[in-house]
């Protein structure tokens, strides 16, 4: 599957909240329809029934349709909102049992995620990615390191706005298994529309396979390439910024990179993963998406390959 | 002081009011008046924002509702007439203004012949310095300007220079008694938006470049409104266990 292939869709039944939307949204429109169909057959009457010559015509039973109309359409109003407000306490009632405890944090222009959880040995850190057992709701709290960012997996549920030096959250249950393109739903600044975020919805056994993973450190490069790219990126300014688990690179102001090849993309969803990607997006990333806090930094055409053989193995 | 979040309340000869003041005279202020008697033991109030009835000189006669939109005299007519060229004369004027905006993500200005003003006379240039002061954690050392272990960085008094370039060099390789090297840590264009904020602390840039709002919390005043500091050299100590 290519990095294309992803679709995204704010009519889906992908997750139980954009379901209940789903639902929600299905109610109204058919309510409209049926009352802008009357509305026709009422005008189309009207224009066969318009007043020939003089005279003046008062009709009470017109009267009384008339009244009809307006205590129908105040009572649908009403059955609207009420159900509008069922549909609510619904997606309130998904949310009430988390099973999974995730904080995301919105920075210019990435995401920062971090599976919670009680036990230390738990916790692990991984950015423009989250994955998510199929059936289990899951609880994301959400923060921002900048700007008003906005989280929105259109296919799983709504959209929730990320505010600076505030904390709000989000309970997602999804339902299918798939690979959903989640992106930022709040302009944020030059490179907005690259701020996107894979979301894999997976079977539950498949996940916990995903997590043992992801909380393993990295592994040490075996080669002679790989291992003076980790010298580099360990040792030179890669490190002020990145943290890779089980080296001295522990920055904490970029994403992290312990498992950077086994995402799908490069610098949130901008760049397929690839060898010559990786390569040329440390060799110029203010080239490949112009306004981002990475900075060029100066490498010799052997380390450039030393680092980006480095980073491949990353898995 | 010359802030004027600091002057008294501007105060109006009774009777000339302009047209603003007069219409407003009857609304109930949105602000709490800063003491209740005018003249009487008045402490100072909220500055140019004031607008209390307390800061208001009386006035006898108020413009009628109607005279609202016909404008005040002869000035409405003014304003009629003159306003459509003032307003397209003042188009390039805000134009002008978007250069404070420039941003230079390829970092030109580390190939600019005057690489100090390049960055320096560059927005976007010092708030990256900002980020990169907290990233980098300078406070641990300096605190947000007011220095610690570190000197302060937003007095007058410089041990190794207060230029662009020797700041810049101060943070790549580092400096005697306790300043690391950050060569390996930033990259060049780093250490001189870094180098810029730096400067900005005492308020050495230009002002319309200099940010308007810290990224911390602090009890200083905007730095776009504190005063151009003399760069001097570090006086001798007399006393080595003493901070400065």
């Amino acid at each position: 599957m290519s990095w294309l292939d992803t679709f995204q869709s704010a009519a889906g039944n992908d997750g139980q909240q954009s379901a209940l939307v789903s639902e929600l949204f299905a109610i109204f429109l058919a309510v409209t329809a049926l009352f802008f169909v009357a509305v026709m057959i009422f005008l189309i009457w009207a224009i066969l029934r318009r007043r020939r010559g003089e005279g003046e015509s008062r009709e009470p039973a017109l009267r009384r349709l008339l009244v009809g109309w307006v205590g129908l359409i105040s009572l649908t109003l009403a059955g609207l909102t009420l159900a509008t407000w069922l549909y609510d306490r619904g997606l309130a009632r998904a949310a009430a049992t988390p099973a999974l405890e995730i904080e995301v944090t919105a920075n210019q222009w990435w995401w920062d995620v971090r599976y919670a959880d009680d036990d230390a040995n738990w916790i692990f850190r991984t950015a423009n990615e989250l994955h998510l057992p199929a059936g289990v709701p899951a609880h994301i709290t959400l923060r921002s390191n900048d700007v008003i960012h906005s989280f929105w997996v259109p296919n799983l549920a709504g959209k929730q706005d990320m505010i600076p030096g505030r904390e709000a959250d989000i309970s997602i249950r999804p339902l299918r298994r798939g690979v959903y393109r989640a992106q930022c739903a709040e302009f944020c600044g030059l490179q907005h529309a690259r701020m996107a975020l894979d979301v894999t919805v997976e079977s539950p056994a498949d996940f916990i396979a995903w997590r043992a993973a992801a909380l393993k450190p990295a592994a040490a490069p075996v080669g002679g390439s790989a291992q003076a790219g980790q010298a580099i990126v360990t040792g030179r300014q890669c490190a002020s910024c990145h943290s890779i688990a089980g080296t001295p690179a522990s920055g904490q102001v970029a994403p992290d990179l312990t498992h950077f090849a086994s995402r799908r993309t490069i610098a949130a969803g901008t760049l397929p993963m690839s060898r010559a990607n990786i390569a040329a997006w440390i060799a110029d990333p203010q080239a490949v998406k112009p306004g981002n806090n990475m900075p060029k930094v100066p490498l010799t055409p052997a380390e450039l390959a030393a680092v980006t053989a480095y980073l491949e193995t990353l898995k | 002081m010359s802030s004027p979040f600091r002057a008294d309340p501007p105060s109006l000869p009774a009777g000339r009011g302009r047209g603003w003041v007069r219409l407003r005279k009857k609304r109930r202020s949105p602000f709490p008046s800063p003491s209740p008697r005018r003249g009487e033991g008045r402490e100072r109030g909220f500055g140019v924002c004031d607008l209390s009835p307390a800061a208001e000189p009386p006035h006898p006669d108020p413009l009628p509702l109607g005279e609202r939109g016909k404008g005040a005299g002869p000035s409405g007519t003014a304003v009629r007439r003159y306003g459509p060229i003032v307003a397209l004369l003042l188009i390039p004027l805000l134009l002008a203004a978007c250069h404070r905006e420039t941003r230079d993500y390829k970092s030109d200005a580390l190939k600019a012949s005057d690489r100090g003003a390049a960055f320096e006379g560059n927005a976007f240039h010092i708030a990256q310095g900002q980020r990169l002061f907290g990233w980098m954690n300078c406070a641990g050392c300096h605190s947000h300007g007011g220095g610690g272990m570190g000197p302060p960085l937003m007095d007058d008094e410089w041990r190794y220079g207060g230029s662009m370039g020797e700041i810049a060099a101060t943070i790549l390789d580092g400096r005697p008694n306790g300043m690391p090297s950050f060569r390996s840590r930033i990259t060049e264009d780093q250490a001189w938006q870094l180098a810029a904020f730096v400067r900005a602390l005492s308020a050495q840039p230009r002002q319309d470049v200099l940010p308007s709002r810290g990224d911390e919390p602090r009890n200083t005043e905007p730095m776009t409104l504190d005063e151009r500091k003399p760069i001097r050299p570090a006086t001798p100590k007399q006393d080595d266990s003493s901070e400065e």
